[in-house]
């Protein structure tokens, strides 16, 4: 069934630029709902009722006409990019405000177009199979999301950011380019339809690698994540939590979707994914834990957060190798259910640091402290997304860790010492994982909320508008739901991935079931009793026999809100034991005996991302040789006649070899 | 639930029991078994002193750690009983609730502000994360060895492992009770009768807390203690002496597996109750002596240790692995 409405929002987007300042907002509002409504209502239908793909349209294109079709999978990741496309517009509408002082109409418009072409674009890559208009889309969604970053393009760094996002961006394109093009090659097509001809005659791993690089690029998995922790904290708070919420999730849906049509080598593609995972995972949370910008942090812990996703699409792809359907449901459910679960804590969480950064104007944990005081409600639903990103029960992260855990503990038993080993590796670096977030994350709500505030800060008043807080508290209503009742969610999941990939989720769903509904039990219990426990609380703690003091000092009476942990020290412990993998450099002179009245002097502390450090090493190195024989460039139109001509001679002499 | 009330009513005497050991070791002759909880009783009566500094988070943070406790306890199963909460992974449940509460407890200590907090806050952060993994291979072990998932069916089919249950049993009891040490805050990384602040752990957090507040963190403390001792009970005393095996199958991972049938006497459940309590007063005086005859390490020596715990742990788990003959074969 064709339904051309689609088209409406895409043709109704270009009159943003032109709506007068009083109604823009509303507008894009309105023209984003419409685009939701349009494309949730199918993809629900496709997820209630298996079997069915509805085809939305047709475009004529150069050869034949391309369909947009919303099949289950891509019906899975166009609700989740829906959901955290509306909360991230309702957001921006406080955020945005103070803006307007010192922002041109012109300027909001543009930002609000390329909001809806970002949102645009995240669809049409779900919804096409046809590779060029795919890379096109592909292509949409990094010039729009640059154009999103750009918004404060005044400072110098987030010009420089943005750019090199752009870049690295397009290196992942280049790499998908190269391999839809072997396909083309092997079977002809341009596309994703052309994988299933070219899997079943060809090797399916050196594809799929190309693949693999190029959605990783996106996705943020090492070493292709320099760009994450760079680009999050440049942007605007709404679009970071749209961006680490659910466009990086297009390289996972990329990836999962290449997945679909793989035929053979899945065991190895899958190791090699779970390998790649994990030290993602690692890397990103080590690297969280010891920032002390707040958005920076949160950057971090998304690069950990794709790990985890990717250790279950990984632990899936070996389920396929090894023809054991327990392990690809509980993979791919854990993996997929996470991409839902982080899209909805990590962009909860950024909205949270986008409310800090307007009240304090600061992202640097080290000036911050004290905030709940000021901000109580914000920091509630920090709080709670940090429970959650923590993978802490009842709420949602914990289902689905607790989903790759099984697959984990499933896969312990096989027939191979190596892949027992390698699972278990796997839950080690889970569980460490679990255990550094839990560090991290006690670091960026506890140093930022809690105790008092360490520097001298001018708060802006009434900064966080109710409006802010609404799309925050709806995205707590469900985590808390999924937290809560995880069935609801999972049953249409597993049946996705059942029929995605080809195995029977029926034999395994009861008993998983049963698992999970004593979970939800023993997590309502858990509310419970605390809820008791509380009410006890104020019945037996009396406000008269309640005094209230100074926190105890342990005798030192002189303390100030400086002598408290830093985010530098609060980690410190944890830097020393990294030290080998993070080479943090403290730059400081001591005092030295002659000084007698020491002047001020400052303590800095450096960790730079060694992959970031690598990167620069190759490029520095690849300046010096392009200089060198840029020495060719002499600006006289001879020797570039003469360039020519040797160039003809050349490619004349090798047509004369044969060799051409 | 059997094993949870057992475990209940065992906390009643179990901090009692460490510091009559440690008094009758120093020379001295000291309170009553009961003197822990009449202390409780009465912080549970007093009024409190509250930080100016603190927030919601502050008085949210004992009530959480508490629950989170009590929770966990349910989860246990006792040798032998089924357990109403047990279900396939939930060791894994039993971990990361535990992992909440200290988070909310990590939070309520870093809500004063105090930086002697801070720094309690932050080592109990990276112990807990360091001793987090020594649990999982632990567990990761067991699910190789015995095929199962979940706690109850674990130690139900544990026993019938062969001789190597023996070893990998000791293994898994010492894992668990420098684990419970750790958790507990008590001798070999931290030591509760210290005086300084610089160098206190879990007393440096709870300086602040006082009253109610106060008495729901030494109840979870004491619960704490006695969920450990039912843990190790499970390793210890077997759950189904005099019972049959037959084949089965895992539901989930659809592996071929032991099954039990068939009775004990009943008369088995007072033995096993009786054990059960041997092993909480052995394990108590075990904590007891070894606070009163050893040293804590220094604290930057800590990490060693506890990363030490996961090393024992991948040994048990290679030791499994060439035991089900996959190594050798």
């Amino acid at each position: 069934m064709e339904n051309l409405f689609i088209l409406i929002p895409v043709v109704l987007s270009f009159f943003i630029l032109v709506m007068p300042t009083g109604t823009r907002y509303y507008y894009t509002l309105s023209v984003t709902v419409l685009t939701i409504v349009l494309t949730a209502l199918p993809a629900a239908q496709v997820l209630m009722n298996p079997g069915s793909i509805p085809i939305l349209f047709h475009l004529p294109g150069p050869s034949g006409s391309v369909t947009f079709t919303i099949d289950n999978l891509s019906a899975f990741f166009v609700l989740v990019t829906n959901f955290t496309v509306l909360t991230g517009l309702l957001y921006a509408k406080g955020y945005l405000l103070s803006y307007r002082r010192t922002k041109t109409p012109a300027q909001f418009a543009l930002h609000y177009f390329s909001y809806v072409w970002l949102h645009f674009s995240m669809l049409c890559v779900l919804m096409v199979h046809d590779g060029t208009v795919f890379l096109v889309c592909w292509e949409l969604m990094a010039v729009s999301s640059f154009m999103l970053i750009l918004f404060e393009a005044e400072k110098r760094t987030t010009l420089k950011t943005a750019v090199n996002y752009l870049v690295q961006m397009h290196i992942g394109l280049v790499l998908l380019v190269i391999a839809f093009l072997v396909v083309e090659a092997g079977t002809g097509q341009f596309g994703f339809d052309g994988l299933t001809a070219y899997f079943s005659g060809h090797p399916n791993a050196p594809v799929f690698l190309l693949f693999f690089a190029g959605f990783a690029v996106k996705a943020g998995f090492i070493p292709f994540h320099t760009w994450l922790p760079e680009a999050h904290p440049a942007a605007p708070s709404h679009v970071s939590g749209v961006m680490s919420g659910v466009m990086i999730k297009m390289g996972i849906f990329g990836i999962v979707r290449v997945l679909t049509y793989v035929q053979s080598d899945a065991y190895l593609i899958g190791i090699i994914i779970m390998i790649t995972a994990s030290l993602t995972g690692l890397y990103g949370i080590i690297m969280s834990v010891i920032q002390s910008d707040l958005k920076r942090l949160l950057a971090y812990s998304t690069i950990e957060n794709v790990g985890i996703i990717g250790m279950g699409i990984g632990l899936g792809a070996m389920g396929m190798g090894l023809h054991q359907p327990a392990l690809v449901l509980l993979g791919f459910g854990g993996g997929l259910m996470h991409v839902l679960n982080h899209s909805l804590f990590k962009s909860l969480l950024f909205y949270g640091a986008g409310s800090v950064y307007k009240t304090t104007h600061t992202r640097n944990i080290a000036q911050l402290g004290g905030l709940i005081h000021r901000m109580p409600r914000t920091a509630g639903l920090f709080l709670f997304g940090s429970v959650a990103i923590c993978a802490l029960p009842p709420l949602n992260g914990f289902i689905s860790e607790i989903l790759i855990y099984y697959g984990l503990f499933t896969g312990l038993h096989s027939a191979s010492v190596f892949q027992s080993l390698s699972m278990l590796m796997v839950i080690l670096a889970l569980a460490l994982i679990g255990g550094l977030a839990v560090f991290g994350f006690s670091k960026a709500f506890g140093l930022t909320f809690l105790g008092t505030t360490r520097s001298k800060i001018h708060f802006e008043e009434n900064a966080v508008t109710p409006g802010m807080l609404f799309p925050k508290l709806l995205i707590a209503m469900v985590i808390l739901l999924i937290g809560l009742a995880p069935v609801l969610f999972l049953s249409p999941l597993l049946v996705m991935i059942g029929d995605q990939f080809h195995v029977s989720p029926q034999p395994f769903m009861a008993p998983l079931f049963q698992a999970l509904s004593k979970i939800s039990l023993v997590g309502i219990i858990l509310l419970l009793l605390t809820a008791a426990l509380l009410a006890l609380r104020s019945l037996v703690v009396k406000p008269a026999t309640t005094v209230y003091g100074p926190t105890w000092g342990c005798g030192y009476t002189a303390a100030t809100p400086r002598i408290q942990y830093t985010p530098d020290s609060y980690a410190g412990n944890f830097t020393e034991l990294a030290n080998p993998l993070l080479h943090t450099r403290t730059e400081y002179r001591p005092i030295a005996e002659e000084d007698i009245f020491p002047a001020k002097r400052s303590f800095i502390i450096r960790t730079a991302d060694i992959f970031g450090t690598a990167t620069r090493k190759i490029l520095d190195f690849l300046m010096l040789a392009l200089k060198k024989i840029a020495r060719l460039q002499t600006g006289n139109i001879q020797h570039y006649v003469l360039y020519a001509f040797v160039f003809m001679l050349i490619i004349f002499v090798l047509l004369y070899l044969k060799i051409l | 639930m059997t094993g949870s009330l057992l475990a209940a009513i065992t906390a009643l005497f179990f901090p009692g029991i460490i510091l009559r050991v440690k008094s009758i070791a120093s020379g001295r002759k000291g309170p009553g078994i009961m003197q822990p909880w009449r202390n409780i009783l009465v912080q549970l009566q007093k009024g409190s002193v509250i930080s100016t500094t603190t927030s919601y988070v502050f008085r949210l943070a004992p009530v959480i750690y508490l629950s989170t406790i009590l929770c966990a306890i349910l989860l246990l199963p006792f040798p032998g009983t089924p357990s109403f909460f047990g279900f396939e992974g939930d060791f894994v449940l039993f971990a990361y609730l535990l992992a909440l509460g200290k988070f909310l407890f990590i939070l309520g200590a870093l809500d004063t502000g105090s930086s002697f907090e801070g720094m309690g806050a932050n080592r109990e952060a990276l112990y807990s994360m360091l001793a987090e993994p020594a649990f999982f291979i632990l567990f990761g072990t067991l699910a190789l060895l015995t095929g199962h998932t979940s706690m109850q069916q674990i130690f139900d089919s544990f026993q019938f492992a062969g001789h190597s249950s023996f070893i990998l049993g000791f293994i898994a009891v010492y894992l668990l009770v420098q684990i419970a040490m750790i958790e507990n805050s008590r001798m070999p990384v931290d030591d509760p009768k210290t005086h300084l602040e610089l160098t206190m752990i879990h007393e440096v957090m709870i300086l602040d807390h006082s009253g109610f507040d106060l008495a729901l963190v030494n109840i979870g403390t004491a619960l704490k203690f006695a969920m450990y001792g039912l843990l190790i009970t499970n390793f210890l005393v077997p759950a189904n002496p005099g019972r049959i095996i037959a084949g089965g199958e895992n539901l989930l991972t659809s592996h071929e597996l032991p099954v039990i049938t068939g009775s004990s006497p009943s008369w088995m459940v007072l033995v096993q109750v009786g054990v059960f309590f041997m092993i909480q007063v052995l394990f108590a005086s075990l904590i007891g002596l070894m606070e009163s005859f050893r040293a804590r390490k220094k604290l930057a020596r800590n990490p060693q240790f506890i990363v030490t715990l996961s090393s024992i742990a991948l040994v048990a788990f290679i030791l499994v692995l060439l035991i089900t003959y996959k190594m050798i074969s």
